[in-house]
């Protein structure tokens, strides 16, 4: 029972960190109608920027963190200037292939500038709470707070502000919020901004729960993708739920098979419940 | 008070042309009415005019100043609401929030607005939380056509606002298009139901392969015995 708990506040981490990543992945599905593979290193590039701020000036990582999550969301917003935006007319597959080829230069540019080793913000061993049996880490509390309240502060914007509303109405119906006097290239920058601050917060996250390195973002591509289908893509607050199952179930999956298949078990999820709900859990478009 | 022209507009959506070289007017305040078999290219120039597709010979003018080219957005600011035939509304938002993004541009009148779009449909300020892609078809074209009105708009195009709508809704919308008219709105309206829609027009046009192929006054239109063979059933 203290395992399952175990795994549970184990998955409960891990979804939270999908969770950032997913919701970017799906608000720039929902906007711009393509699969943004970049985004794993996206989330990279963000936990290397706080690595940075962590290293060269002495910050702790708390306070590295906006300053990663600015850096991502002006590396997305150029990333989209020059690469994507002259895309745009073409079709959603050369998007799609481009983000990957954005994918690997993202991967080598890290590896260029921080090369291949593996490294952490801090070292050291930081003891965990001890609750009943089950062992929490002060990162493990971070990480679920800190997602907590980005989960929030991106409700408030979709919900309040006059922009967050006008992205919503885009991804419903682009043409009719073109024709209600909304600003297209507007919209689709505030989605970089916003994708790109929250895949950095994720990679941060990741980095934080296990270290550094510059396949790290890469190597949750299928999980984040994983998320957001099953939220029904296009669909922000899907992702969020999407994201906890799918961490959940990848982390209790290895109390009963070897670790090596979580990611098997992200698809394995995706199939099962797209056969019950196609549209996802909370049925996005098709 | 806003005029609209069209002048030999040629235009599609990248292969043949669908506009070829269609003319018409609006002057400040009327109804015009245009009618025509499917495919003749009726939606297409709605699109033109609204900055959704592409003109490449033409004039369009409102008030004299040319906007083939423009933005949608930016032909919104102008003063022009638009209600398409297809997917005209947000159907995940809710009434209220399809009403607030009509007036989009002009947040600071979002409450002014949205009362006289209520007192024009007190059904929707029933309405006003519930979701859009819940609610029945007829109900759906009263929010397309109130979130069309929250930007106060000179002048409206309204893509067969009645299409599917039972004989009693159809005449009620008619009867509310009337009286947004009155206030001195400008309407280019596409129909299908041309004999209720000519009866409320200033003028007709009939468009046929891209064209406009008779333009008259409403009740000219409909005593013409070609029109009335072709379009209004005999
Ligand atoms: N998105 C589109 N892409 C290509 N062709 C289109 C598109 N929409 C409509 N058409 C074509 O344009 C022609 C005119 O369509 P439309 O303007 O909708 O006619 P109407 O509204 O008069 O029935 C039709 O032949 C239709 O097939
Ligand atoms: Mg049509």
């Amino acid at each position: 029972m203290a395992d399952i708990l175990q795994l549970l506040v184990y998955g409960v981490v891990l979804g939270s960190i999908l969770t950032l990543g997913a919701i970017g992945v799906s608000l720039i599905y929902g906007i711009l109608r393509f699969a943004h593979f970049a985004h794993g290193d996206m989330m990279t590039v963000g936990a290397y920027a706080a690595l940075v701020a962590v290293a060269a000036a002495g910050l702790p990582v708390y306070a590295a963190l906006p300053l990663a999550m600015a850096a991502a969301a002006a590396v997305a917003v150029a990333i989209d200037r020059i690469v994507y935006r002259p895309l745009r007319r073409t079709s959603p597959m050369i998007l799609l292939i481009s983000s990957f080829g954005m994918a690997l230069v993202l991967r080598s540019a890290v590896q260029l500038v921080w090369g291949p080793a593996n490294r952490v913000y801090v070292p050291g061993i930081r003891v965990p709470y001890q609750v009943a049996d089950v062992r929490i880490g002060v990162d493990h509390l971070v990480i679920v707070a800190g997602a907590v309240v980005l989960v929030i502060a991106l409700h408030l914007f979709l919900r309040r502000t006059r922009t967050g509303k006008a992205m919503r109405a885009m991804a419903d119906n682009a043409e009719l919020a073109r024709i209600s006097g909304v600003d297209t290239e507007r919209v689709v920058l505030w989605t970089w901004v916003i994708g790109g601050a929250l895949a950095a917060a994720a990679g941060v996250f990741l980095a934080l729960d296990t270290r550094l390195h510059p396949t790290v973002g890469w190597h949750m591509l299928l999980p984040v993708f994983a998320a957001a289908i099953l939220g029904g893509i296009g669909k922000p607050y899907g992702a969020i739920a999407g994201g906890l199952t799918i961490g959940v179930a990848q982390e209790l999956s290895t109390a009963v098979i070897a670790p090596v298949y979580k990611p098997a078990v992200a698809f394995a999820v995706i199939v099962v419940v797209l056969i019950v709900r196609p549209r996802g859990l909370l049925g996005g478009r098709g | 008070m806003t005029a609209l022209r069209v002048e030999d507009v040629h235009g599609g959506y990248g292969g043949t042309d669908i506009l070829n070289g269609v003319s018409l007017a609006v002057d400040p305040g009327e109804v015009v009415v245009v009618i025509g078999p499917n495919g003749a290219g009726k939606s297409t120039l709605m699109r033109a005019i609204f900055g959704l597709i592409g003109v490449h010979r033409g004039r369009i003018t409102v008030d004299g100043r040319n906007i083939a080219g423009l933005r949608p957005d930016q032909v919104s600011g102008l003063g022009l609401g638009y209600v398409p035939q297809d997917d005209n509304t947000f159907a995940g938002m809710t009434v209220g929030e399809n009403l607030e993004m009509g007036a989009f541009l002009r947040p600071e009148h979002t409450a002014r607005r949205m009362a006289a779009v209520f007192d024009l449909f007190p059904r929707l300020a029933e309405r006003s939380h519930q979701r859009v892609g819940t609610m029945s078809g007829g109900e759906r074209q009263m929010v397309a056509l109130g979130r069309a009105l929250m930007t106060e708009p000179k002048l409206l195009l309204l893509d067969e606002p009645t299409a599917g709508l039972a004989p009693d809704l159809a005449a009620e919308t008619f009867e509310r298009i009337r009286a947004v008219n009155s206030q001195g709105v400008g309407i280019l309206m596409v129909e299908q139901n041309a004999r209720q829609a000519l009866a409320i027009a200033d003028r007709g046009v009939v468009m046929v392969m891209g064209r406009d192929r008779h333009t008259d006054t409403g009740p000219a239109l409909l005593a013409d015995p070609e029109v009335a063979s072709l379009f209004l059933g005999g």
